[in-house]
């Protein structure tokens, strides 16, 4: 009996804390413990594949069965019911033949006959795009500067990127309706500095969803730029240098394809997000933007229509699944190459 | 006839030709990072075509000197002229010099040809122009079938290759390599660095080297630089920094060396006598010195300048007796460790001509230690 229990515990049982161990050994002695080992042994599985296996059964949790459920939802009929689509298997009579399978294309279908939903796909695009490119421009120097700030300030300036997650995201998109509105903040400033005479419309403007995005999404630029460019090996420039190559060379030269995958992934976690984007268009956008996820937010809760904003959602998906397949090829690729 | 062969021993060694003009002057210059002193006063003269090393332990201000040359860093104070220019404020990429990094540094996203051919592409030379140099440089240095690789592509040794040829491609008249062979096993250490210096006597480049291993600047250097904490301590031939050390730091660092504390009790302006607490008898040194008298002195002898016999020498000078405490066969040659009645113990090496030695010579044994006259060197502390 002791014995066996001496098997059972982990080796890594010795490191761990006395209390824990503790609680371990109690555990060990519940049946259902020893039932799963067991088990598990017999399979092969050990505490190390376990902790491998975790990160899998988290996106089996939360990625995978979700993605499963909205997939099967995209493909049933609406009905007025709870919930509101049929199932897909259905039992049309006692029998095992009168089993019926309610496949139903029709949604993605009406996705492709109605131009809204694709204009919506396109204008979306076009604003998450653009947005991702003017954070880029902005995101790029600071982060560049950060990077090759002194290392006392470093961490200091991080910071100040970092410091307005800590306030809310949905507050802080309010306080841009205060500085953008008619008698707002930067009107305001303007007029009482005689750059203009007359209130700009700038809130319920694209311009006011840029401004949004960009203001946003820009600590996900500057974030993996500035790990990319902090960790850059500065002896490459000297080496540029004095091979005759005068500094701005040797940015674009050495600097900026080494910061390719940097770049990738910032633009990735600004561009995905800011495609459907729902909460900042509506707040600071015009009332009639096309927005894919304006047009999803109401097909679900407006129109109840499960299915459509099931099938948006996938097809969404789909959407920026390629892409980001593709990139992270090529970023594994420099990645690879990257590595002297 | 006679003016020919000084002439071409001024060629061979221009540092002893007044009427040289020195490449690189460097002119006391001093180099602080903060409160730290990195290089300390360094004045050096480095002529055309030689193969200069700057040797010395880690910290002591080498890879610092050699960046101000390269214009990396800027003098604190003092002057560095490359070929009679004043080099203060002229930036690395208008520098008549190129510089071959510790680590390399080549750029991983480039291909072993656009490593090479980065420097001529800067130049903006046709591209016709510049792929007929690659090729016959990376032929140079045998790397020519890796041409399309990436440097995480190539192994260590090939690497220091492709430095060394984008280094050369410019044809520049001043090529500073830091620790260039420091990545190598010792194998294909030996063997490079005979390219190098087969390589630097075919294109006539001025190499300036630093190194922290005193056999690789043996091999490799027409003259030396030993430094020590930021300074320059000696200059010298590899023979002459070996054979006539001035103080104990340098005998110390270059080889193994045995060293006597003593002090004067002749001085003659051809020889002289010292006394030294750890051995029985005087050392009788066959060359003048100049020295305070009363100052501390030590001698040094090389390991190899002492011989050891079982038969009692002749004279009362420059020998000693001892117990033989260790034998080390490294196959060239053997290393004893010799016990002193002082306490001292004694370094002595002897290549090992003869399979058979017919003074056999064992562990515990009373041996008699003697060396010549012009073997001690009198050096200061
Ligand atoms: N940028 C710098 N800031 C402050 N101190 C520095 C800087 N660069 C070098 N030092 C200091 O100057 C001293 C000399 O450095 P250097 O790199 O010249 O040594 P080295 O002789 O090349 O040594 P090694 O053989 O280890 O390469 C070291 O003590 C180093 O800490
Ligand atoms: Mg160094």
């Amino acid at each position: 009996m002791t014995q066996h229990h001496r098997q059972a515990q982990p080796p890594q049982g010795e490191r761990l804390s006395a209390g824990v161990q503790l609680m371990l050994r109690a555990l060990q002695h519940l049946p259902p413990y020893r039932w799963t080992q067991a088990r598990l042994a017999r399979w092969g599985v050990r505490g190390r594949t376990a902790v491998v296996a975790l990160p899998y059964l988290w996106l089996l949790l939360f990625f995978l069965i979700p993605f499963v459920i909205v997939l099967k939802i995209s493909f049933s009929a609406t009905q007025l019911s709870m919930p509101p689509y049929q199932p897909l298997l259905q039992w049309t009579g006692e029998k095992l033949t009168s089993l019926r399978l309610n496949i139903n294309p029709g949604n993605y279908l009406y996705l492709w006959q109605d131009s809204l939903y694709g204009r919506a796909f396109v204008n979306s695009i076009q604003v998450a795009a653009v947005s991702t490119l003017i954070t880029l421009l902005i995101g790029y120097p600071l982060a560049y500067a950060i990077a090759r700030s002194s290392t006392k300030w470093r961490g200091v300036l991080m910071m100040m990127v970092i410091l307005p997650f800590w306030t809310s995201f949905l507050l802080r998109v309010y306080a841009w309706i205060g500085i953008l509105k008619n008698n707002g903040l930067l009107n305001n400033f303007l007029i009482w500095a005689g750059v203009i005479d007359e209130p700009v419309v700038m809130l319920q403007t694209n311009f006011a969803v840029y401004m949004g995005i960009v203001y946003s999404y820009l600590p996900f630029m500057v974030m993996p730029l500035y790990a990319n460019l902090e960790k850059m090996d500065l002896t490459l420039l000297e080496a540029a240098k004095d091979l005759g190559c005068r500094p701005m060379r040797a940015f674009f030269n050495i600097t900026l394809p080494l910061s390719m995958p940097g770049v990738v992934a910032g633009c990735m976690l600004v561009f995905i997000p800011a495609v459907g984007e729902f909460v900042i268009p509506s707040l600071l956008g015009p009332p009639d933007s096309l927005m894919i996820g304006k047009v999803l937010w109401t097909e679900f809760f407006n129109n109840r229509d499960w299915p459509v904003a099931s099938a948006v959602a996938i097809a969404l998906l789909i959407f920026l699944v390629v892409p980001i397949v593709y990139f992270q090829r090529a970023q594994a690729r420099t990645a690879q190459a990257g590595q002297a | 006839m006679a003016s020919s062969v000084l002439e071409s021993a001024a060629i061979r060694q221009p540092w002893n030709d007044p009427r040289a003009e020195p490449y690189i002057r460097i002119e006391r210059v001093t180099k602080c990072f903060g409160e730290f002193v990195a290089v300390n006063d360094v004045s050096l003269n480095i002529y055309r075509t030689e193969l200069f090393c700057l040797l010395g332990g880690s910290g002591c201000g080498k890879t610092t000197l050699l960046r101000m040359l390269a214009g990396f860093e800027e003098p604190s104070s003092g002057k560095i002229f490359i070929d009679g220019i004043d080099m203060s404020g002229i930036p690395p990429y208008e520098r008549p010099v190129n510089m071959m990094f510790q680590s390399y540094a080549l750029f991983p996203h480039m291909t072993v040809e656009q490593n090479v051919g980065f420097g001529l592409k800067m130049e903006g030379k046709a591209k016709s122009e510049i792929a007929d140099r690659v090729a016959n440089m990376l032929k140079l240095v045998s790397m020519g079938e890796f041409s399309k690789r990436k440097p995480h592509q190539l192994s260590g040794g090939q690497r220091q290759r492709v430095a060394l040829a984008r280094a050369l491609i410019k044809q520049p008249k001043l090529l500073l390599l830091d620790e260039p062979l420091g990545a190598l096993d010792k194998k294909l250490r030996e063997r490079t660095q005979f390219e190098l210096v087969n390589l630097q006597e075919k294109l006539g480049v001025t190499f300036v080297v630093v190194t922290h291993d005193q056999e690789e600047a043996m091999t490799l250097a027409s003259r030396i630089g030993v430094m020590d904490q930021g300074r320059i301590v000696q200059v010298g031939t590899p023979k002459e920094i070996y054979e006539f050390p001035i103080s104990k730091f340098v005998a110390e660092f270059i080889g193994s060396v045995n060293l006597f504390e003593g002090r004067l009790i002749a001085d003659e302006p051809d020889h002289v006598r010292i006394a030294c607490p750890e051995l029985d008898r005087p050392v009788f040194v066959a060359h003048g010195i100049s020295s305070a008298p009363q100052a501390k002195l030590w001698v040094a002898i090389r390991p190899e300048k002492i011989q050891l016999s079982l038969k009692r020498p002749a004279g009362d000078e420059n020998w000693t007796r001892g117990i033989v405490k260790e034998i080390a066969y490294l196959g060239d040659l053997s290393v004893f460790l010799i016990l002193l009645d002082s306490g001292k113990t004694l370094r002595v090496t002897r290549p090992n001509m003869w399979r058979h030695d017919d003074e056999n010579i064992t562990w515990e044994q009373e041996v008699y230690l003697h060396w010549h006259d012009t073997s001690p060197v009198v050096v200061s502390a």
